[in-house]
């Protein structure tokens, strides 16, 4: 016999309406994909090892938030008893509901509302050495586990500094009224489920009973018709929930899963706008993690274009070419972020649709055969406003006796990063190729580059069929291969990760094993992956000087806490930066390699300098 | 309450108004970091617009200092205020100890000047790493010194390059203001090299020509029409050096809107001016403002241009920003009236 009552048909509309537009969603996304990533879909959805992957990472982050708990641990419990305890409710509620109801198929509102329909009094409430006991103390305490994480998300809106979070997502009205649906769904839950125990004198867990009885003596009026009151407001909070789901931040439940399934089976981020991104941009909590990670708003109080924004306004399709082009796309907002979302990918795509229309000429460009060498050498063009770093590579090269070609000593030709940054990949696309050509005539084995920005696109979009390396790793490999010996100058430096070479290229062993040798390298507060921004990324198109600097003097200032003799990098546009407003004398990781090599003279004018300043 | 009135700065704006303020029979004290007064003008060989020697301008100023306390070699560390009466403390660096000493005063006139801007912060232009690349003080050394202007590897530059706006105008550097004088410098040693080397061809790049001055417009026509000096609008962007020590200029012409690389046997980076040093130090120690530009602001930039806004404490010359040798010593002697004003009133009051 199926229980029915009138009021559990909200909920079962919002659920019906939840399913189908989850199924919809999902359509649709795999629809979408291009063949060949269907194709990675369904072998990798038959291949085991990547689905228990996916089944682990689904546990692990989409129920657990492992990531949070290691931000934060607060912040993590809150998630999680959020996530966990309500798919627990689930799975258990509809468990103890076959206690009552032996067949297979049951209401799916049957177990969510099992309570109203089933009054077991012969089960005392504090019982739990039976079935049906102890079920009831489960309910009850995965209920009591929910709404502990509601009670800490109260108080992480008034005080957000104790769960790790300086700033908060500014919601938008619609996620706020999701948000208080989502909040009213367990409240109305404990109100029912009391009120109902109480009115029949038992039938409750060691929490709904207890409140029961004690809301029955304090309250008056008929209590059967104030249950019934929160039956009707629980289903309805439920329904209502449902239906605004997937038009408001919690489709990155449904919507996370199928992420992590396509990520496990090799699908990945494209060029423009796919289904892929999308689907990143529906699995977006809007949770603000990365808000608190980005310099812009923390050294410079640029508020509303970080990462969180951007997707939103991605996901809505909304995104402005302000919030597209407001961005270092220094990746510390990826590395922050729980749900592993390439938010940087996604604002260059939007940037892509931007600049894709503009046309630039580059046919003043000529070529001449470069000549044949072992090892290419490609400054970049920042390298060549910061000459200390090409001498000091030429001067190591000869020192090494390395057949080497210097190929844009007369003047650079762009890796073309600069114009992707900016969106221009079809023009950035004419320079790769004429560089391709260059590189693919000396007949190198190696290409060599002082640049972090070119190492990432020449690693990223040139498909060279040589070996790239940055100095830093070409260095350190010289010294292992013996071909140069260092004598450390005993220097105190700290070493600042480029963005393009640290989180961009995986580059932060190499300069540090480096520095190690020549040095005395001593600790930062933010280093590797969460290394700095120095703030002149040619990626931030829109933004003052004036801001800019705010960014450059906050890293500084992280940067000399130990006061370090010298301020290391390993990238020229750094360095440019830096130098700006550093009081430390700042260089790049080859300078200190070719002035560690004995015998050879010592590039830095910074000590005539010194001594001109204690004089004058 | 007494007479005694302490300059802090010896170049030509506080030695101007130090000879004014003994005139006016107070009993003047200039203290001076460096060991020699003059500041920046001592080490200039000629000035613009009429190529007179520095030197009898400098001697015309230190005339007057006869009855002046000069203390050189001494470094401002403290100056605190009661009511009338300011005690300055300061330092003098030997190279085994340092000695304190203190100073009183009723007013004080800070006259810090500037500093040159370094040049090496445009590593891009290569100063400090290309041996033939110079500022434009070098090139008043080497004027000065008598000895010819010689590449360094011994050579008469057959072409010369000069580079305006050299840490100004130029938001990179963080200094949008201009430096004023760098383009009459510019246009006066384009001049100074023609004439040593007719056979010498000049090129000055430059963004605009801001020829604000009498006789400048006219000193900007004579280098083009007597002396063939070329003017090439655009900034240069970047040097690099060839095996010879000459320097490969890469800039654009915006007039022809092309592209445009260039050798060079000399260039000379015209620089800028920039807040002195210790400017900012005293500043915290009065509670003064600066702007910025780092360069400190006058009570009121029109009508109390020489009043600092803390009763007794006045300003004088290139701390409140780029001026010419003849600006400075107007301002000077404005600064001096003002500052000998104020002595007389609050002395009168006082007794």
């Amino acid at each position: 016999m199926i229980k029915f009552n009138l009021f559990v048909l909200p909920f079962s509309l919002g659920l019906i309406y939840i399913v189908y537009s989850i199924i919809i969603h999902y359509y649709r996304w795999i629809k979408a994909l291009p063949a060949v990533d269907k194709v990675k879909l369904a072998t990798g959805i038959r291949t085991p090892s990547k689905v228990t992957a996916s089944l682990k990472e689904i546990f692990l982050e989409g129920l657990i938030h492992r990531k949070l708990w290691k931000r934060n641990p607060l912040l993590g419990y809150m998630h999680m008893s959020f996530a966990l305890g309500w798919f627990l409710l689930i799975v258990v509620g509809n468990l103890e509901s076959r206690i009552y109801h032996g067949a297979y198929i049951n209401a799916p509102y049957y177990p969510i509302f099992l309570k109203f329909f089933i009054h077991d009094r012969l089960v005392l409430f504090f019982e739990i050495f039976t079935v049906p006991a102890f079920f009831r103390f489960i309910m009850d305490f995965l209920l009591l586990f929910v709404l502990s994480g509601l009670t800490l998300a109260l108080i992480k809106r008034k005080q957000s500094k104790w769960f790790g979070m300086k700033q908060t997502t500014q919601h938008s009205l619609f996620d706020r009224v999701a948000l208080s649906c989502l909040w009213m769904i367990f409240p109305m839950r404990l109100l029912a489920e009391s009120y109902t125990a109480g009115y029949f004198g038992g039938g409750g867990g060691f929490l709904t009973q207890n409140l029961g009885n004690l809301l029955i003596a304090v309250t008056p009026g008929p209590a059967e018709i104030i249950a019934y009151f929160f039956w009707w407001s629980y289903s309805l909070v439920l329904g209502l929930f449902f239906i605004m789901m997937p038009y408001s931040r919690y489709m990155h439940i449904p919507s996370e899963l199928l992420l992590i399934v396509f990520r496990h089976c090799g699908i990945q981020s494209k060029k423009w706008g796919s289904s892929f991104s999308d689907l990143e941009a529906h699995s977006c909590s809007r949770c603000g993690v990365c808000i608190d990670a980005c310099q812009l708003d923390f050294a410079a109080g640029i508020r509303n274009i970080q990462a969180v924004y951007l997707i939103r306004g991605q996901r809505d399709q909304y995104i402005t070419e302000y919030i597209a082009m407001t961005c270092m796309i220094c990746g510390r907002c990826q590395e922050a972020c729980p749900v592993g979302i390439k938010a940087d990918s996604l604002r260059l795509i939007k940037r892509r649709e931007i600049g894709s229309g503009q046309v630039s000429d580059f046919s003043y460009i000529t070529s001449t055969h470069p000549g044949f060498a072992d090892v290419v050498y490609f400054a970049g063009c920042m390298s060549h406003l910061t000459p200390s770093i090409h001498i000091a590579m030429e001067g190591i090269f000869k020192k090494a006796g390395v057949n080497y070609l210097f190929m844009d000593q007369d003047g650079s030709i762009c890796c073309g990063r600069p114009l992707m940054l900016a969106g221009k990949d079809k023009q950035a696309n004419e320079l790769i190729e004429f560089n391709k050509t260059l590189i693919r005539q000396t007949r190198a084995k190696l290409l060599v580059t002082s640049c972090p920005i070119c190492y990432k696109v020449f690693r990223e979009e040139y498909n060279l069929p040589i070996r790239i390396q940055h100095h830093s790793q070409y260095l350190l490999e010289l010294v292992k291969e013996g071909k140069i010996a260092l004598q450390s100058q005993h220097r105190k430096v700290v070493y600042h990760d480029p963005c393009d070479l640290g989180r961009g290229g995986n580059v932060y062993e190499a300069p540090r094993e480096l520095l190690g040798k020549i040095s005395d390298l001593v600790a930062t507060e933010k280093n590797c992956a969460d290394a700095l921004c120095c703030g002149g990324s040619l990626g931030l198109m829109n933004t003052s000087i004036q801001k800019k600097d705010e960014v450059t003097r906050n890293a500084l200032q992280s940067l000399l806490k130990n006061e370090p003799d010298i301020l290391v990098t390993a990238c020229p546009l750094c360095k440019k930066t830096f130098s700006k407003h550093s009081q430390t004398e700042v260089r790049d990781i080859a300078e200190l390699v070719h002035d560690a090599i004995p015998g050879r003279n010592i590039l830095s004018t910074r000590a005539i300098l010194e001594t001109e300043t204690v004089t004058s | 309450m007494g007479n005694s009135v302490i300059i802090i700065g010896g170049g030509i704006s506080g030695m101007t108004a130090a000879g004014i303020l003994v005139q006016q029979g107070l009993d003047v004290t200039l203290l001076e970091k460096e060991n020699e007064t003059g500041g920046h003008l001592a080490r200039w060989d000629r000035l613009f617009p009429d190529r007179r020697k520095a030197s009898e301008v400098l001697d015309f100023v230190k005339a007057g200092l006869n009855q002046v306390k000069i203390v050189t070699g001494v470094t401002v560390t403290g100056i605190s205020k009661h009511d009338y009466d300011f005690t300055i403390t300061t330092r003098i660096q030997h190279p085994a100890s340092s000695i304190h000493s203190q100073f009183s005063a009723s007013a004080l006139l800070l006259a810090t000047g500037f500093d040159l801007f370094e040049a090496r912060k445009k590593e891009e232009y290569g100063y400090g790493i290309y041996n033939n690349v110079i500022t434009s003080a070098d090139l008043e050394d080497q004027f000065k010194s008598g000895k010819g202007i010689l590449t360094r590897e011994g050579k008469i530059p057959g072409r010369i390059g000069l580079v305006h706006c050299v840490g100004s105008r130029d938001e990179k550097v963080g200094n949008l203001y201009c430096s004023k004088v760098c383009c009459v410098t510019g246009v006066k040693q384009a001049i100074e090299l023609k004439e040593m080397y007719p056979a010498s061809e000049v090129f000055n790049f430059y963004m605009d020509l801001r020829m604000f001055d009498r006789h400048f417009e006219e000193l900007y026509y004579e280098a083009q029409q007597k002396w063939g000096v070329s003017f090439i609008r655009g900034r240069l962007s970047e040097c690099a050096e060839n095996p010879d020590g000459s320097i490969i200029l890469k800039t654009e012409d915006t007039l022809t809107g092309k592209p445009l690389k260039m050798t060079v046997d000399l260039l000379i980076l015209l620089t800028g001016f920039v807040p002195a040093i210790g400017t900012s130090a005293i500043c915290g120690m009065l509670g003064l403002k600066s702007g910025t530009d780092g360069f400190v602001n006058s009570a009121d930039s029109h009508t109390s241009n020489n009043s600092s806004g803390v009763p007794g404490v006045f300003l004088a010359g290139a701390l409140k920003g780029p001026i010419s040798i003849g600006e400075a010593i107007a301002d000077a002697r404005a600064a001096a009236v003002q500052l000998a004003g104020y002595i007389k009133s609050t002395t009168a009051y006082n007794d």
